[in-house]
Parts: structure tokens; sequence; C-alpha cells
């Protein structure tokens, strides 16, 4: 028997994941809608293996203007779903029904879930189901997604319209408009389908552009009823949509008198004006400390150190010499597979800290309080407000960071945030800067702080650059958002949250992660010299081999050793093997001796390490392009989940390289030519990289790119 | 005739009209801002900008920019 497929429609924070999660239980899948980077998800309808429900993106509105809006229109239009549940803010009633008055054109069944029904009985308010259901000309179940009631009988009406219903009529605009639509459709061509001949004869007097074609005639009766109106044809149409929501609500909604609610209340303090700033640096302090620094990296440690490394890793290792295993399987398998995939798995207890932070302050409201406080500053560099979140966290860990992008929705400021996060020093890269303070700055104290300027420098550069390119083109994103009301958070929606986000990172640790650990552990391990053998000393190796093929293209940064190449390739791996690395090269010691000699910086003992670079100035330039550059594999294949795409992930990871090479050069060859060491070929590289960062930072935008200039914010 | 970026606080006002074009002014009016629905402007964020309001009965935020676009009584 052939399926029925049945979409939920609805505006974000009208509980449509609570009732999606409700209705699919488990049988959830999750994946992308073809071509573009919106997330899709479907499941099977509980109790009826024949129904499966497509969870549409949350949106205001069936406009061509966002690609979520665009996404889920073609999915009805095109794909022609047996029905449409449109799930209603029974407590926002009105503004949520104008994306009911859209869906209820395409020719597909809809009934509508009247949602916190339990709060409007609660409160003073009035609904008259029955007198909604006929002014609309469609069925409305009242529900609590929350309670889970009125379920049963919204899944039993929907499959019922889904086998039997055509359709509905839609709702009606003022007659003068009525009469234009209705010119407009009979011009259009006889093979459209009766069922959405209104729609599209309303979409042509929209002008919209994905899907308009007017005759000449029809766009003279459009441009004579827009000159009357004195408004474009979209928003006549607006217009009528609203003013017959309020027509049919007057007679079936009686809202009481709005009093103060405990959300009023509870905003009145978060978002005073005066109150904002210290209680959200309070909040974000709180989430800081417990994620990145108190509880995140007892367990990060824990799971590092003694699960993966003692009871794990261990045991194997002694396990498989006992049994008399050759020593490169052993190495593989602990060294390789399990170090590799252990080093990232260990991030998981942190995450699932991050995760439930995230997704309490997205599901009790305050995730949206948190771009309108922060908005006038993240905008400036072409990022949300909600970027503050992912900066913040980058400091920590550089995935959770990029993992945090995802609560901004707008498709842009999300791709700049991916992007720059990684820009900040995050955890795994402290030692780096320790070794190149200790050893090379005889510790002094202002080598961290630098560090964190060029991070925050690099992020809002990039954003100030980039924002005027092309890729990043297109009108300015509006700042139009709901805030919505806060509740109290729905424990099912947030381990779901968790779950699901960390379940797509565990993924990937299994695959790329794993793959590229093997890799570099290979290069490390074995030497081609005299013939392909297992090596104990890595200036042994292959690593040896590549650091000195490529070791010119770092010539102009000032770092051409082989050595500190070989050190920022293990770094790609886990930052903090450039340190390790270092140890090995230096024969201080292994990773742990030369971790501890950096954290007591002692400084006479990392002199070895100071001896490779030449000078100072290479060491900057050398820790800086670290800084900067691609981050860990595991940092990396997070950039290419979030992406979702090959082109951006691949943009991303050249961006960076290419904006630390450039960083590292313009330091390092301009600070020799301030050294008086002259003027030379490299110096003119060096200006140049001035001049071009200049001309990026201050050109006027790519056509087409609308930029908001402080004229018209102010 | 003045924009509702120019109305103080705690006041509540009468939109006229929605000026503009394309995605923006879209966006305006599919969250409900349209002709002579009432706008009371709640509070200006703590940098000055963006505002928030209520209108239709839920709290909306935009820019300063945005609610220049909007005229009002």
């Amino acid at each position: 028997m052939e399926k029925l497929r049945i979409a939920l429609v609805g505006n974000p924070n009208s509980g449509k994941t609570t009732l999606f999660n409700e209705l699919t239980g488990a049988n959830q899948t999750v994946g992308n809608w073809p071509g573009v980077t919106v997330e899709k998800k479907e499941g099977v309808l509980k109790g009826h293996k024949d129904v499966i429900i497509a969870d549409l993106p949350g949106i205001y509105s069936l406009s061509p203007y966002t690609l979520e809006e665009v996404v889920s229109r073609k999915y009805i239009i095109d794909e022609k779903p047996d029905a449409i549940i449109n799930i209603v803010d029974a407590t926002n009633i009105e503004r949520n029904l104008y994306l009911t008055t859209q869906a209820m054109e395409l020719g597909i069944p809809v009934v509508i879930a009247l949602n916190m029904m339990d709060r409007v009985e609660k409160s003073a308010d009035k609904i008259d189901i029955n007198a909604l259901s006929k002014k609309m000309g469609c069925k409305v179940v009242g529900i609590s997604a929350l309670k889970k009631t009125g379920i049963k009988e919204l899944c039993e009406i929907a499959i019922d319209l889904a086998k039997n219903a055509e359709g509905q009529e839609a709702i009606k605009f003022s007659p003068e408009t009525e009469e234009v639509i209705t010119k407009i459709e009979n011009l259009l061509s006889e093979d459209v389908d009766a069922r959405i001949r209104r729609w599209l004869a309303i979409k042509n007097f929209e002008n919209d552009k994905e899907v308009a074609a007017q005759t000449r005639e029809m766009l003279e009766i459009i441009k004579a009823y827009e000159e009357k109106m004195d408004d474009d044809g979209e928003s006549i149409i607006t217009d009528e949509r609203y003013t017959a929501i309020t027509t049919i609500l007057k007679d079936c909604y009686q809202k009481e008198k709005k009093k103060m609610t405990t959300s009023d209340k509870i905003d009145r303090i978060v978002t005073n004006r005066i109150l904002a700033l210290p209680i959200f640096v309070l909040i974000m302090i709180g989430v800081y400390f417990v994620t990145v620094t108190t509880i995140g990296t007892i367990v990060t440690d824990f799971t590092n150190d003694v699960l993966v490394g003692e009871w794990i890793q261990a045991p194997i290792s002694a396990g498989l010499e006992s049994i008399g295993c050759a020593d490169w399987l052993n190495g593989l398998l602990v060294d390789g597979i399990i170090g590799g995939v252990g080093a990232v798995i260990g991030f998981i207890p942190q995450m699932i800290i991050l995760f439930f932070f995230l997704a309490i302050l997205e599901d009790i409201g305050y995730m949206a309080r948190v771009a309108f406080i922060m908005d006038r500053i993240f905008r400036k560099f072409g990022m949300s407000g909600k970027s503050f979140i992912p900066m913040l966290i980058g400091t920590g860990c550089g995935i959770p960071g990029i993992m945090a992008s995802r609560t901004i929705e707008n498709q842009r400021d999300r791709r700049m945030s991916i992007m720059t996060v990684t820009f900040m020093p995050c955890g795994a890269k402290l030692p780096i800067i320790a070794l190149i303070a200790g050893a090379v700055f005889n510790g002094t104290w202002w080598v961290a702080p630098l560090a964190y300027f060029i991070g925050i420098a690099a992020v809002v550069i990039t954003g100030i650059m980039l924002k005027k390119t092309r890729l990043f083109a297109g009108e300015a994103a509006p700042f139009i958002i709901e805030l919505p009301a806060y509740h109290i958070p729905i424990g099912r929606n947030i381990g779901r949250s968790i779950f699901d986000r960390t379940w797509a990172f565990a993924k990937k640790a299994f695959t790329v992660i794993l793959i590229t650990s093997v890799l570099i552990w290979f290069l490390t391990s074995f030497g081609v010299e005299g013939g392909f053998h297992m090596v104990e000393d890595v200036s042994e190796s292959m690593l040896y081999n590549i650091g000195n093929a490529v070791a010119f293209i770092f010539a102009p940064l000032g770092f051409d050793q082989w050595q500190s190449v070989a050190a920022t390739v293990t770094g790609l791996a886990a930052k903090e093997n450039i340190v390790g690395t270092f140890g090995v090269l230096t024969s201080i010691g292994d990773a742990d001796v030369a971790t501890e000699m950096v954290d007591n910086v002692d400084v006479a003992g990392l002199a070895p390490i100071a001896a490779i670079f030449g000078s100072k100035l290479a060491a900057m330039s050398f820790m800086i392009f670290n800084l900067l550059c691609a981050p860990c594999f595991a940092a990396m294949s997070t950039i290419g989940a979030e992406m979702r795409s090959k082109k951006w992930t691949a943009f991303a990871i050249a961006y960076e390289c290419g904006f630390a090479y450039l960083i590292s050069l313009i330091v390092y060859q301009v600070g020799r030519l301030v050294q008086g060491y002259g003027f030379g070929v490299g110096s003119v590289f060096g200006i140049a990289g001035i001049v071009f960062l200049v001309f990026m930072l201050v050109r006027k935008p790519s056509k087409g790119v609308k930029i908001e200039t402080a004229a018209n914010a102010a | 005739m003045k924009t509702l970026k120019e109305v103080a606080n705690g006041q509540t006002v009468t939109v006229s009209k929605v000026c503009g074009e394309g995605a923006i002014k879209r966006r305006i009016m599919d969250m409900g801002i349209t002709k002579n629905v009432s706008v009371y402007v709640r509070k200006v964020a703590p940098l000055g900008d963006p505002i928030e309001v209520t209108v239709r009965g839920y709290e909306l935020s935009l820019r300063k920019s945005e609610a220049e676009m909007i005229m009002v009584n």
C-alpha cells in the first residue's frame, strides 16, 4: 500500500518540535533537503507504520525570501503531501494563523492543531474552536503537545483528510482584491491544476520571484490595482490576510486585557536597560566556567587520561604485548586508532554539558534575548548577536563552539561564525602559546594576552572583510525576530536535542577523525630512508621527509625548519601535539615532560626549542600561524558537518590557512624591516600584504551587496 | 507623520504605512506589522538598538533601521 505523507507546518516557538517528537517517538531520520543546507526531519507516525510525518522548517510565512520558506513551499507544491498538520500557538493565534491562510491555498487538505490549549484554558482568554473551524473552513483540533492531549484525535483527522480530502476553500479577501485575483486566475493557462490556480494567481499578483510569470494582460491589471491601492501587490495581499484573520477572530476569540504575565515580569528584569548586560555577563560566565573550566575540564581529563589512557589503552597495549603482537600493530591499534578516536571521544562529556546549557537557553527563550542584547556589536562584523556564544565557547574548544553556531538562523551569519570560531585560542592552543612565551620570550606576560587579541582581531577583520565580498552578498539580513515568552524547559526536548547533537559528532569521530589519526600516526611512526621500516625517532620518519619537502613554503614566514613544519602537521591531529612534537624533536623528552616544562616555564631547559627558530620574530610568526590556520581534524570535520556543504567547508579551511599565512607573513617581514634587516623581496610582499588587507577592509562592497552603514543604523 | 523609530518607550501607535520593498518589507509585514495595527513600544536594547515592541499580542524585536521604514500616527 502506498504510504501516506503528512507535512507538519508551523511557526517557530509554536511547539512544533514537541509535537513532532510526540507524533513520531524515536522513529526519526535527520537529513538535508535536496541541494540546500536546511535540515530535514522525517518520522513514522506512532502506531501507523504506513504514515510518514515530514517536519518542515519552522517558518512565519511562505514568502520567497528565506531558504526555509522556499524549501517548505517547494516540498508542498512539488511533493504534494497527502495532508498538512498546521500547528498554531493558541496563545499567539493572530500571527500564527497568517501562515495558515497561505498553507490553505496550496491544494492540500489542512488540519489546524491548536496547540497550548492548556494554557489558554488556564488564562482568561476564550477560543471557540467550533466557530473558528467554521470560519476558517478547515478542521481545528485543540491540543497540548506538552500535556499530550488531543493528539489522538488530531492523528485520526489528519489521516482521514489524507485519505479522503482534496484541499479546501481558501480564506477570502476583500471583494475588490478577489475580483482582481479572479481576473488573473482566468488568464492562467488551461493546464494549471485546478487546486493551485488561485495560489498561482496570487503569486503572479504578488510578483513572487520564484513562480511569477505574468502575461502582459495580467501586468496591466496588477499595475492598475496597485496604483489604486497605492501599494505593491505583495503588501496588498499581506494586508488582506491579516485583515481576514482579524475579522475571523472577532467572533470566535476573546482576549482578556493584557496583564503582566510572569514572562513579562522576567523580561522586565532580564532585558532591562541597566541590568541586562550584567545578567548576560553572569550567565555567560556561568556557562563558560561549568563547560570549559571546571566540570568540563574534569570530565575531559578523566575521559582522556583515565578512561582512554589507563583503562583502555594501557591494558590493551599490555595485552597485545603479552601475546607477542607485532610492535607496528600494537602502535596502530593503541596509539593510532584508540589514541586518535579517544582524543576526540574525550570531548563528548564536555559537549554534552555545553549542549545541555544551549538547549536550556534556547528552550526557555533566553537565546533570542542574547541576540537582542548583542546584535548591535556583532552585526558590524557581519555576524548575528547569537555569534557571541560560539566565540565564547570557542575559547574552550572549537568543536562545541562551531556546533553552538547552530542556534543562528540566518545562513550567512551562521557561516561567518563557523569560519571564525577557531580563530579564538582554544584550550589545546594554550600549550603552544606557553611554549613560545616560555622558550623564546623568557616567559613574558604579554604573549598570552596578545594571542587572545590576535584571535579577536582575526574574527573582526574577517567579518568586515568577508561581508563586503560576493560570497556573503545579498540583502542585509533583517533582524526582525520574535522574542518568545519565557517558559519552563521541557526535559524531553532537551534530552533529544543533546542526544541528536552529540550523536552527530560521535559519528564523525569514528569516520573522518579515525582515518586522519591513523594517517598522522603512520607518517610519524614509519620511515622510508634505508627501506620502509618503523622508527622510534620522528626525525627518521616520513614526516621528516614531508617537512623538508614543504618547508620552503614557510620560508617567507621565517620558519622553514623541518621541525616546525612537522610540528604544524602533527598539530592537525590535535593542537597540543605541537608541544609534544617539539619535546621529542629536541630530545628534551616526550610530550609530558615538555608540557610540564612549559607549565613551569623552565626557560633554560627549553633552550633547545628556542634554538630551532632562527629568531624571536620567526617564533612569533610560527605561533600566529598555528593559532590561526586550519584547526585540528576534529574541528575541521565539525566545520564540514555544520556547513553541510563541501564547497563551503573547503572555503572555510582554505580561508583560515590563507589568512594565517598572510598575517604571519606581514608580522615576520614587516617585523624584520622594523628591526633593521634592510629592504628585500620579502619586505615587498609584507607591505603588499598590509596594503591588501587595508584595501579589503575599507573598499566599497561588491555589487549586489547591501550593507547596513552606521548612518542608516544609527 | 513620524516613523516607529521616533516613538518613545511606553507609547502605543497605529501603523499607517510600511515603506521600502522586497525581503525586509515583506518580513516586517509577515510578522504582523500591517496597516492600522496598533504597536506598543516596549523597550530599547541595552546598547541602544534594536527595539522591542508588542504587536498582535506578542513581542517582536527589530532594528531602528527597520523601524524607520514603518510610518505611524
